[in-house]
């Protein structure tokens, strides 16, 4: 009677995204304690785990605003057997997005060569840095999605059903009150 | 005048009138059908397709066709429901919606209409189209990057107003909304505060100043109730 | 600043002066604008929208509709080169490619000296003789190295078009099988005193209480119904495609009420791979113009337009001095022929580059001088049209076959063709064929037949009825061509067996999302999304989920779309789908799903910025993930 349930596996990561939304997967609170009962974390801010392992969910906080931002992506697309994209930045680019409107050339030039009060700006060229993209994508754009939670950021409520949804093998759905988009 | 003709949707009985049109007679009835280019205080646009219902197999806008006695009619299927919310994705990725940063979210019909049919992302790939800001007006913006080119505002403008400050240009997908001014700002348009025009726009493109963000997460229309129990969605704060 | 009004004063009034400074002829004030100073200026258009009271954001409303149509200066030579798919067949792109190569210029963008402007247009109807250009909207065909060399000299020499070569603008008829129509050898005028004739019988018969069996008497209210009479009985259906019945169509308008009644000729032949229309009224204009006049005659119009497609700008002059003959023959004007009461003239209106106009409520909004947007309907033309008054919209080749209908009866011309599919249908054969040019058949002629009489050899597949029409495998040759099997509204294109029909599917794609008006959601996004995604199949980026989404896409244009042009679109992807399967799925390179964009191109500006070329600087492409 008190054979362990496997523990369904998790990762989660913060791309181009601002961590926003995994404080509100935080703020689910006590239910956390539930939540532990039944998942344990792979790699994710939580464990400090630096690679993702075989998972059953990946949560995808942010959009691709660079290449390091799309190999962690592909990472968890192979390893992750579901993925939900968690929030405004990962469903359509959010904030980041903005940029989309200008050239990556004409930003780099303002921002290192042009602007203000810069003295032989130059534009950080260390292999360490991972280069941005021409454009930020949303998360969908580039691999298979398999569910998204929106909101800016989503509730933490909105997390919490979504999560035991599928802990449950229910089909995940928010209703009025818990989708939103801000 | 009488009301003795009525149609089926969705099984209800509606009564109509013969100057009504399907959507018409169902708001009337409290019956809701999802739509953004209708405003029940302008003539039928019929260009975003958000009413479309189905008519013995035939899809057609219901804010311009005419109910007949005893016709039946299908709105909330599951079939309909798919493709408005795809029409709605189609929408979100014409234009640049980023709903955090945007003084109508909350209420916006566009937002709205895309919660009562449970969108949970725009799904297509993204067009980010280059739309400048006009912030020319002392008291109006303008916000392109989320026209939905439902054409309200130009129809308030030149029916209300008799102004006719907003036109559509260009052509498919490169359609999009101007003023009536060679500079192409607002500010040099006969635009005011008190144009209908200014308080018609069912999404953020035309957004008085200073009044951003007043109404707190919560309150805003449709935090407190969705579109559908919302039957003629005013703007607050306008 | 006044004297750059002075100076669009200057060339405007005498146009706003011709047009009676009417507003619904903006369209073709501004296109007569454009033939004089080469784009609208924007002092040209405060000045016309003082003068026509309309407002400017309206004016620029109606001039960005039109593709034809610049707001900004685009040089002096203004290149465009069709690109139907059979303008590729024939070797467009590289021709295109060398012109800008030779000119220093790249497609689409203005040379910075202001001598030219290239880029690509729909399909122009010369596919017989392509591949083809417009140069300022003056048609030039069958381009060749040679004369691409020959017009970047003229053009680094500024030799004005007018200059050119006569041998340039000489367009072929290219009349391969004549029937009823094209061995008419018509009389101007024999049509009309036909019907008068008719009428004159009808009368009389009428007087003496007399009523012949195949006239109805609840029709016979005016001596000119016996025309509307015989059109009826030859069960004549319209040529434009859709095939509603001419007698009806005329019937339902002269019952209409109205201030005024109206006859348009739709003549912005624009579904690519049609021409049919473009010879009619280079050699046959007499039989079309005497048609759109016996209709006047029916419902009672005093006033008729033909609409001109812009590509079609070549014509004008010739047409106008058919008309002005006829006005000379009285067979236009007052006192048509005697008839004391019967007034009618007709006007020219040019499109300018839309291929929306076709459809019968853009076109009136359009000769109204708007935006060529597709009307809510009901109500129809019938009922409301120009000017919300009743109107007969039909195709040219409808108006040219009611003439031979008045001249040998109704009867006699039902009795060509098939059942339901009477008379004669006029073919624009191009592609893959010895003998490209126009056919004519009566209706239920097969597409075997066709095929062998144009000499096509190996054929793999024909496009019937432009891109919104239907895409026949060589196993369906045996298909008839009749409303009850493969309706047409002429155009035939033959692809051989060397030809990729996604190609061709993707080019028909390209075509709607170029051409949709905007207005409706589905067709405005879902012609350009469609677009982007055969794009993403052609350049290796497509898996399996692509084609579904494809073919969800096709589901909801077809079903959501607010008229012909949206639900039509998905034609040539959901025909080459089911026919030629093959062609789509050898370019799904994937398995899993891949971004439509390369990912290491994503990179490039980075790179080029940051000067590095290091692993890390790269992304792999096409990383599949599992």
């Amino acid at each position: 009677m008190n054979t362990p349930v496997k523990k369904l596996r998790v990762a989660t990561t913060s791309l181009a995204g601002c961590f926003g939304c995994h404080m509100s997967f935080l703020d689910i609170d006590e239910r956390l304690l539930a939540l532990v009962e039944l998942i344990e974390f792979d790699r994710s801010p939580l464990t400090d785990i630096k690679t993702c392992g075989p998972c059953d969910i990946g949560i995808i906080e942010g959009g691709l605003c660079n290449a390091e931002n799309v190999h962690v992506l592909r990472e968890f697309r192979a390893n992750c057997t579901t993925l939900i994209a968690l929030g405004a930045c990962a469903i359509n680019g959010g904030l980041p997005a903005q940029r989309n409107h200008l050239a990556l050339t004409t930003i780099l030039e303002e921002v290192y060569h042009a602007q203000h009060g810069l003295v032989d700006g130059f534009i950080p060229n260390d292999p360490e840095l991972p280069l941005p993209l021409n454009q930020v994508h949303p998360i969908h754009e580039v691999v298979k999605i398999d569910y998204f939670i929106p909101g800016c950021p989503p509730s933490a409520d909105a997390i919490w059903k979504v999560l035991t949804d599928l802990l449950a093998g229910r089909e995940p759905e928010l209703g009025h009150g818990l989708i939103h988009y801000d | 005048m009488t009301q003795s003709n009525s149609f089926i949707l969705d099984g209800a009985t509606i009564p109509y009138t013969n100057e009504q049109t399907i959507i018409q007679a169902a708001m009337a009835a409290g019956v809701y059908i999802p739509h953004l280019c209708y405003n029940p205080e302008f003539k039928p646009h019929g260009s975003c397709k958000l009413c479309t219902v189905k008519i013995k197999g035939r899809q057609v806008a219901s804010c311009t066709e005419k109910p007949q006695a005893g016709m039946v009619v299908e709105s909330n299927t599951k079939e309909l429901n798919d493709e408005r919310r795809n029409l709605l994705q189609m929408l979100f990725v014409e234009g640049n919606h980023f709903c955090p940063s945007c003084e109508k979210s909350g209420d916006c019909q566009l937002q709205a209409t895309a919660y009562e049919l449970d969108m949970m992302s725009p799904h297509f790939d993204h067009f980010y189209p280059d739309r400048p800001v006009d912030a020319s007006h002392p008291d109006y913006l303008l916000d392109f990057n989320r026209c939905i080119l439902c054409s309200i505002c130009v129809s308030a403008s030149r029916d209300v107003d008799g102004k006719n400050v907003f036109a559509l240009a260009g052509r498919g997908i490169n359609s999009h909304l101007v003023v009536n001014s060679k500079s192409g700002d607002l500010a040099d348009t006969g635009f005011s505060a008190n144009d209908k025009a200014a308080q018609v726009c069912p999404v953020g493109v035309i957004l008085k100043k200073r009044v951003g963000f007043a109404i707190p997460i919560g309150e805003r229309s449709f935090d407190e109730k969705p579109i559908s129990a919302t039957p003629h969605p005013t703007v607050k704060g306008a | 600043m006044v004297s750059s009004l002075n100076m669009h004063k200057q060339y405007l009034d005498p146009i706003l002066r011709h047009r009676s400074h009417n507003p619904n002829s903006l369209l073709q004030i501004l296109i007569g604008a454009q033939e004089i100073y080469g784009f609208i200026h924007s002092d040209a258009i405060d000045y016309l929208s003082s003068a026509l009271g309309l407002p400017r954001a309206m004016i620029e409303g109606v001039a960005s509709f039109y593709s034809f149509l610049y707001l900004s200066p685009h040089g002096e030579y203004r290149v465009l080169f069709s690109d139907n798919i059979t303008d590729r067949m024939q070797g467009n792109q590289d021709l295109m490619q060398s012109l800008c190569n030779q000119l220093w210029v790249e497609p689409g963008k203005a040379s910075e000296d202001g001598l030219l402007w290239v880029n690509t247009t729909s399909c122009t109807g010369m596919c017989d003789q392509g591949p083809a250009m417009l140069v300022n909207n003056i048609a030039i065909n069958r381009l060749t190295q040679d004369r691409i060399d020959r017009i970047c000299e003229l053009i680094r020499e500024h030799v004005p078009v007018s200059d050119w070569p006569a041998e340039f603008f000489a367009i072929e008829d290219n009349i391969r099988r004549r029937d009823i129509l094209l061995n008419s050898h018509f009389q101007a005028g024999s049509a009309l005193k036909a019907a008068f004739i008719r009428a004159e019988a009808a009368t009389a018969q009428a007087s003496q209480g007399y009523v012949a069996h195949m006239i109805d008497p609840a029709g016979l209210d005016r001596a000119a119904d016996a025309t509307l009479q015989e059109i009826k009985i030859s069960k004549l259906r319209g040529r434009g495609g859709a095939g509603f019945s001419t007698g009806m169509k005329w019937e339902f308008c002269r019952n209409a009420n109205g201030d005024a009644h109206y006859v348009v000729c739709n003549a912005d032949e624009g579904e690519p791979g049609t021409f049919k229309d473009r010879v009619l009224l280079n050699s046959y204009a007499d039989l079309v113009f005497e048609g759109m006049t016996l209709c006047a005659y029916v419902i009672g119009a005093k006033k008729g337009f033909l609409y001109l497609r812009g590509e079609y700008r070549y014509l004008l002059e010739p047409l106008q001095a058919v008309l002005q003959r006829r006005r000379e023959q009285n067979l236009l004007g007052r006192g048509i022929l005697g008839q004391a009461e019967f007034e009618f003239d007709i006007e020219i209106h040019l499109g300018a580059g839309a291929y929306i106009c076709g459809e019968e409520s853009a076109l009136i909004e359009s000769l109204e001088g708007k935006r060529g947007t597709p009307r809510n309907r009901p109500p129809y033309p019938v009922t409301a049209g120009y000017l919300n008054q009743p109107t007969v919209v039909s195709n040219v080749e409808t108006f040219a076959s009611t003439s031979l209908i008045s001249l040998h009866g109704g009867a006699w011309y039902a009795s060509i063709g098939t059942e339901n599919s009477s008379g004669s249908k006029l073919f624009s054969v191009s592609g893959d064929c010895d003998y490209p040019g126009i056919y004519e058949y009566p209706f239920g002629v097969t597409v075997a037949q066709v095929l062998a009489d144009c000499g096509a050899k190996n054929t793999q597949a024909v496009q019937i009825s432009g891109p919104s029409g239907m895409c026949i495998a060589a196993h369906e040759f045996d298909r008839r061509i009749s409303f009850d099997d493969i309706p047409t509204a002429g155009a035939f294109m033959v692809f051989d067996q060397r030809r990729d029909m996604f190609e061709v599917a993707r080019n028909f794609v390209h075509f709607f999302a170029h051409e949709s008006c905007g207005f409706c959601t589905p067709c405005r996004v879902g012609t350009a999304l469609l677009s982007n995604m055969m794009d993403k199949l052609n350049e290796g980026q497509g898996s399996p989920y692509d084609l579904a989404e494809i073919e969800k896409l096709d589901s909801l244009l077809q079903s959501m779309s607010h008229c012909g042009l949206g639900r039509t679109a998905c034609n040539p992807v959901l025909h080459t789908l089911a026919k030629f399967r093959p062609a789509y799925e050898c370019r799904l390179s994937h398995k899993e799903f891949v971004p439509a964009f390369d990912l290491d191109t994503a990179l490039s500006q980075a790179r080029r910025m940051t000067g590095r070329d290091d692993a890390g600087a790269h992304l792999e492409k096409n990383h599949d993930s599992k």
